[in-house]
């Protein structure tokens, strides 16, 4: 793969404009989902809903591992190599604590009797904030690996790239949780 | 990194690799987990042909069904077992073989296989690359596809059979499975295939968008690109966009097959049962469906339309003819391609005035095809034509593409669409303008760049035939059906003997059979040449055979990982000046001369 680096001369890292490219393709995926949500809810037999209050939470603790990231990126490339590690550890335990909060919301849901299965309203939201999950939980896999590197003594390659394109992943997750989320909000 | 070191690194680089090749590679990362575009290309065209000759198969069984529908064929119950019970295809064994025809057809053979040989093996070598991107995600991308292939044909095996309600798998007959024995684990398999299928596809579509758009030579500007890298390069925008909607529909009907959600289901009653889900639209499923399925014709052709405008220009020592045209109608093509998907759906029970907007964004698609066909007959025209298989596969294709298409103005109308749906002519059309049409690319790029992928070329004559029994042969097969189908012969029917309108057919239903057993036995004769000639082949002697400008034949006549030995070539003009100066051609890596008009 280095090979094809280097063959570059003043453009975008190729696996960085793949990631976009990939990005984009996340958000048909989404965008198809929530669409057939527009649709279906103007259809007969559809129940709103009110989006459990933990998710709040976990709205602002995604918000602050952006931050996080956005922080561990400045230091890695002033160097701040003790800086960084402490700050991928923070986010990847703000990563985890999101999806602990989304279950939590999940909980309180099928508490409440609102199951995957009761309403195709609900099976949506099930559906919509699940595949979200999943794509965080990629995210928290990459965040665990570049936190291993950085705990471990070996590794001596300096490159932004993998940062880079960790964190330009995680705010993407961010980003797309903050729009379904107000799109639940405000379209239920 | 300042670009000195990094040329300084890439010719020391390149001269490892000269070096390298020499060297022994071991068996696995040469040929199984490769990460050489050129392997993995040739990966993609073997399970490609692999499947074409199951889906090909296929539907010589059924066809036997249709034309002979009294006769017993015992030899099929050696093959089916109890689903051919005394020689007889089981009518619901009919269902699961034209379902699995039009998925592997569709999918894994003009998807993966032509977008997959072609975008791997020619999007380096035409744009001055080593490899693509990401030689990784490549290599996954095949193997995606690989898995994807093993589920589907696992399901050929399964107690109940593999999917039988259509390639389009629309729900409650998906969904559910009591609906049918096809609705059962075949119909899980084929889910799980399809959702493996567009992982490969997403993978292998963001490495070629990337490619192309960053890794391209010096000199290679967009508007100097060969159109066969055009058409793969929208083809990739397409699958990037299209798919993940599909593969959003495809979770749903998962979820509604076995968590119990309701998202496509709603009052049914299955054998005086009345089934507990409310609320859902199967109506849904068919717009995420064909979000996909519409673009999804245009995977399958933007790169035969590539191929054809390439081999067309070579072959006619001519430049392409309106270069910009075609791009922008390539372009154009591919946004109509999104915006049209309910043409599919005008008896769903639309509102009219949608049904209106979809018939005419439809019938612009005529504007771009049509600029394409005109610009195809201008560049053959007085051109210096050599009549090479590539060459007359790419003249076939577009025949096939002006017979189909002129079909298309008829079903994108709605009023004479709500008549023809579902009928024979539905399926003479399609067939012809993409289906066959696509293959003739497929066949042509096969011809054409087997020089530079196996270093041998493939047999002229067994080519000859393989093609005048093939272009015959597709216009015998379909062009009856649009008769059939005015009369309202309906797709799908295993058996039309008890219907007095369409007995008068029973004649023709055996003409078409028995020229399809012909055309597919042709098909073998392509098989065994391509890989007679893999091995036995006449030796490729000259780097440039057909007296090309574009840039893959400016590599060896065996190109190691990494194509080019020493640096590679900077380009200074665009890939078409043919018959320039009194020149017969003119390498895209030679400079403008003082006095030549730069195109």
């Amino acid at each position: 793969m280095s090979l094809v680096a280097m063959e570059q001369r003043n453009k975008i890292h190729p696996h960085k404009f793949t990631l976009w490219v990939g990005i984009g393709s996340i958000l048909m995926m989404f965008a198809g989902l929530t669409s057939a949500y527009i649709v279906k809810r103007s259809q007969v037999g559809w129940e709103s809903f009110n989006l459990p209050v933990v998710f709040w939470y976990s709205t602002g603790v995604i918000l602050l591992s952006s931050l996080s990231i956005w922080m561990a990126q400045k230091a890695f490339k002033a160097r701040l190599m003790l800086r960084y590690r402490t700050l991928m550890a923070v986010t990847f335990f703000l990563g985890v604590l999101f999806i602990v909060l989304q279950v939590i919301g999940f909980v309180q849901m099928f508490d409440l009797g609102h199951s995957l299965k009761s309403n195709v309203s609900y099976s949506f939201l099930w559906i919509i904030v699940g595949l979200h999950a999943a794509h965080v939980l990629g995210g928290i896999i990459v965040l665990l690996v570049m936190m291993l590197k950085a705990f471990g003594n070996k590794v001596r390659n300096y490159s932004i790239v993998p940062v880079e394109l960790t964190s330009t992943y995680w705010h993407f997750v961010d980003a797309l949780w903050i729009y379904l989320f107000l799109f639940l909000l405000m379209i239920k | 990194m300042s670009t000195a070191i990094t040329l300084q690194e890439s010719q020391a680089h390149a001269g490892a690799h000269a070096a390298h090749a020499h060297h022994h590679e071991p068996f696995i990362t040469k040929y199984i987990f490769s990460q050489d575009h050129k392997m993995i290309s040739k990966q993609f065209v073997i399970t490609g042909i692999i499947w074409a000759i199951i889906g090909g198969f296929f539907s010589v069984v059924f066809r036997l069904q249709l034309g002979f529908p009294e006769s017993t064929f015992p030899w099929l119950e050696d093959i089916f077992g109890h689903w051919a019970a005394g020689g007889k295809l089981h009518p619901e064994f009919y269902y699961a073989l034209v379902t699995m025809h039009g998925t592997v057809l569709v999918f894994f053979v003009l998807t993966a296989g032509l977008s997959g040989t072609f975008a791997n093996f020619l999007i380096p070598l035409q744009i001055g690359a080593r490899d693509m991107a990401s030689p990784m995600l490549n290599m996954l991308s095949y193997w995606f596809f690989f898995l994807a292939s093993v589920i589907m044909l696992s399901s050929l095996f399964v107690q109940t059979g593999p999917a039988s309600g259509g390639w389009t798998v629309y729900p409650p007959l998906s969904a559910l499975g009591e609906a049918s024995e096809g609705s059962k684990t075949g119909m899980d398999l084929w889910l799980i295939s399809m959702a493996t299928f567009i992982i490969s596809s997403l993978l292998g579509g963001l490495n070629y968008i990337t490619t192309i758009l960053n890794m391209r030579t010096k000199g290679m500007s967009m508007t100097r690109m060969p159109l066969t890298i055009w058409g793969l390069f929208f083809t990739a925008v397409l699958g990037v966009l299209a798919f993940p909607v599909l593969f959003s529909g495809v979770i749903l009907l998962i979820f509604d097959r076995n968590l119990g959600t309701s998202f496509f289901l709603s009052d049914i009653v299955v054998a005086g049962k009345i089934l507990p889900n409310e609320g859902g639209s199967a109506i849904l499923f068919q717009h995420l469906f064909w979000f996909l399925g519409h673009p999804e014709v245009y995977i399958i052709l933007l790169p035969a339309m590539g191929i054809a405008s390439e081999i067309i220009s070579v072959n006619s020592r001519k430049p392409i003819f309106g270069y910009m045209a075609m791009v922008g109608s390539l372009f154009a093509i591919c946004i109509l391609a999104f915006l049209v998907w309910a043409h599919h759906m005008f008896v769903t029970g639309m509102n009219p005035f949608a049904g209106a907007v979809f018939v005419l964004l439809t019938l612009l698609i005529a504007v771009p095809s049509s600029i394409k066909v005109f610009n195809w007959l201008t560049t053959l025209w007085r051109g210096n034509i050599r009549f090479t298989p590539a060459m007359l596969f790419a003249i076939g294709f577009v025949s096939l593409f002006i017979s189909g298409g002129l079909t298309g103005i008829y079903l994108g109308n709605s009023s004479l669409d709500i008549h023809l749906h579902d009928t024979y002519f539905n399926i003479a059309h399609f067939h012809l303008v993409m289906g066959v049409a696509s293959f003739f690319g497929m066949f042509a790029g096969l011809y054409h760049w087997f020089p530079k992928m196996f270093g041998r070329y493939m047999n002229n004559t067994l080519a000859y035939v393989h093609f005048w029994i093939t272009l015959v042969g597709a216009y015998l097969i379909f062009w009856p059906m649009h008769y059939e189908g005015l009369a309202g012969m309906p797709r799908r029917y295993y058996d039309f003997a008890n219907w007095e309108s369409f007995k008068m057919f029973g004649g023709l239903n055996e003409f078409i059979s028995v020229v399809a057993i012909i055309v597919f036995i042709t098909q073998l004769l392509f098989v065994v040449n391509f890989f007679y000639s893999m091995f036995k082949g006449r030796k490729v002697t000259s780097t440039n055979p057909w007296g090309a400008t574009t840039l893959e034949w400016t590599t060896p006549i065996n190109p190691g990982h990494g194509n080019w030995e020493g640096e590679i070539p900077e380009v200074h003009r665009w890939p078409y000046d043919y018959s320039k100066d009194g020149r017969d051609y003119i390498p895209q890596t030679e400079a403008v001369g003082e006095n030549e008009s730069v195109h």
